[in-house]
């Protein structure tokens, strides 16, 4: 010790002294470029939220001469046919239903396999299984999601026709699956995440009054991770709504008010797909609703978020 | 509750006594060896330990007193490489036997860890866990137990009111108390304690101390610790390991005063460890 502090002392008295002010000056310049970059993302993202709110309200308010135009009537309306020329009806419940419908598919289907992939993970596999199945999970979340669409079409799709007449080419079914087979890597690996950050210390805990391993896992493990659990699900459930490529190529382009997984939706992501991609003139209502849809599903996503974000915080607190 | 049967119990070794007293034995070792995979933890340790008595375990870090400790109720299963092979006998049943229901060792063999680890779940379900897994109570049973216990480790008259309250809320030495009431709660013979204490205050270390001197009427408590002053303060027998081999075991008042070997007396004058 004695040794290296001379050395530094001599070494030091070497160099000539970097002035306060040359120090001064450069945290100065870091500060700033870090803070414009930081404002960057809050300004666009404030950006995208302004231009979905001002093109909304335009589409509520810029067409007087149209009947059944409306905050209200968009809200509640059961009937959604923006592109019939003769009477168009612009109620958002059948694509927010498609949308619903969709979701709970995909949660029907990944939830449950998540959680239990997750718990199978994180309590049971030797560690060389579960570095081969953690990495599959990873290609799984890697794979573009067209990909997930044109696999709805050409796999699940056939699939689901061989069990029953009832489904047509296009059918919520197929396309709920692809996404719950889209979202599976996020609850199984933030649940994972989640069933992990348990302290060993309460295994042993379990273990030591005679738990086995199953009552370990469901009585103990699981609890003490249920709030991260439900936080892996919202976000999971966010990505299923927001979805957007798997739902227009798989489950349709008619909007309706249906709970029939057989029956083609229509989704608000998937109605916006058509719109942008279709003969749709700008300033026309057709093109304007899209806004109204895009806030509507910002919104719901928010919200979804937010709860997310909320567990997420209580989860933190769990074991002080 | 396979090891519990009498075909396997040794009447001769279950009358056992420790050797020059009229005690009764709880645990019993003899020839006992424990490994890390090619590691050899603990050598040729012989110990009798008295039912109803506190036996004290010493000794410097690593000398495999706490490894010793957890194969008494098999908590080694889980650590790949862990082995064992020599007599360890609870009752007079082998507690190493491939047959034994270690479910059931457990619920006769409690164990308080270091850290208090209560679950994150409400002081009364805590308190119930290992009843509930093992038994089916009424209600009203239940709650008498989880009473009970919370009234045997001296915690029941802080917590009465708030049973359904998280136990995270509880302070650490109330936590340790809660682990030990949970330990009790399932009924066991022998309560094993790896440096109970070592995570609290002065303040809660004596609570918790004369909760121990308290237990041992029901219990055989075998305590892991680094402090002898705590060593001699709660406990009857004491037993010092260094290096994995049991030096010297005793009444806790002659290895103290008047230890036999130069390792023993070395350590308990502070000369090493």
């Amino acid at each position: 010790m004695a040794q290296s502090a001379v050395a530094a002392t001599t070494s030091a008295a070497r160099g000539t002294p970097i002035p306060r002010s040359s120090r001064d000056r450069s945290e100065r310049v870091v500060k700033s470029v870090l803070l414009s970059f930081s404002l960057l993302s809050i300004v666009t993202t404030f950006s995208i939220v302004a231009v979905l709110g001002i093109e909304a309200w335009g589409f509520f308010t810029g067409f007087p001469d149209k009947p059944g135009i409306g905050l209200v009537p968009f809200l509640t309306g059961t009937e959604w046919s923006p592109l019939l020329g003769g009477e168009q009806k612009f109620g958002v419940l059948p694509l927010v239903c498609g949308t619903l419908l969709v979701t709970v598919i995909a949660g029907a289907f990944a939830l449950p396999i998540g959680l239990v992939t997750a718990i199978f993970l994180s309590e049971y596999a030797p560690s060389r299984l579960r570095v081969v199945l953690k990495s599959a999970l990873e290609v799984l979340a890697g794979v573009p999601t067209v990909v997930y669409g044109f696999f709805a079409l050409a796999v699940i799709t056939p699939a689901l026709q061989r069990f029953s007449d009832a489904f047509g080419t296009y059918n919520a079914l197929s396309a709920g699956l692809a996404v719950g087979i889209m979202i599976l890597p996020i609850v199984c690996s933030l649940s994972e995440d989640a069933l992990r950050a348990v302290p060993q210390s309460l295994r042993d805990g379990s273990s030591a009054l005679g738990g086995t391993k199953f009552d370990t896992s469901v009585k103990v493990v699981l609890p003490a991770a249920l709030s991260g659990i439900m936080a892996s699900f919202l976000l999971a459930l966010t990505r299923a709504i927001g979805e957007t490529m798997i739902v227009a190529l798989a489950a349709g382009g008619l909007a309706q008010m249906t709970m029939n997984p057989s029956s083609q939706v229509q989704t608000m992501t998937g109605f916006i797909v058509a719109i942008f991609t279709g003969d749709a003139q700008a300033n026309s209502v057709e093109y304007a609703s899209s806004y109204a849809v895009a806030a509507t599903l910002f919104l719901m996503t928010l919200a979804l978020t937010l709860a997310g974000t909320a567990i997420l915080k209580r989860f933190r607190e769990e074991y002080e | 509750m396979t090891m519990m049967s009498p075909m396997q119990t040794n009447p001769t070794t279950a009358a056992a006594t420790v050797p020059g007293t009229a005690e009764p034995i709880s645990i019993r070792a003899a020839g006992f060896d424990g490994f890390y995979g090619s590691f050899q933890a603990l050598k040729g340790i012989s110990l009798d330990i008295p039912r109803n008595q506190v036996t004290a375990f010493i000794g410097p870090s690593g000398c495999g007193k706490s490894t010793f400790l957890r194969w008494m109720n098999r908590m080694n299963d889980t650590i790949a490489g862990a082995r064992a092979s020599g007599t360890l006998t609870l009752d007079g049943e082998d507690i190493l036997a491939r047959s034994v229901d270690v479910v059931d060792l457990r619920r006769r063999v409690g164990m308080v860890f270091q850290r208090p680890n209560p679950f994150p779940k409400s002081i009364f379900d805590n308190v119930a866990f290992g009843p509930r897994l093992h038994w089916r109570h009424s209600r009203a049973d239940l709650e008498d137990l989880v009473e009970q216990s919370l009234r045997s480790a001296a915690l029941w008259n802080e917590v009465k009111d708030r049973l359904h309250a998280s136990a995270l809320g509880l302070s650490g030495g109330q936590q340790q108390r809660l682990c030990i009431a949970r330990a009790i709660a399932g009924g066991p013979e022998v309560l094993l304690m790896d440096e109970p204490c070592s995570a609290l205050d002065p303040k809660s270390t004596a609570s918790v101390e004369e909760l121990i001197r308290e237990l041992r009427t029901a219990y055989t408590i075998v305590i892991v610790t680094h402090n002898m002053q705590q060593a001699s303060r709660v406990s009857d027998r004491t037993a010092f390991f260094f290096e994995g081999s049991l030096i010297e075991s005793g009444q806790t008042e002659t290895l103290f005063t008047n230890p036999k070997s130069k390792q023993t007396e070395d350590y308990v004058t502070g000369r090493f460890g």
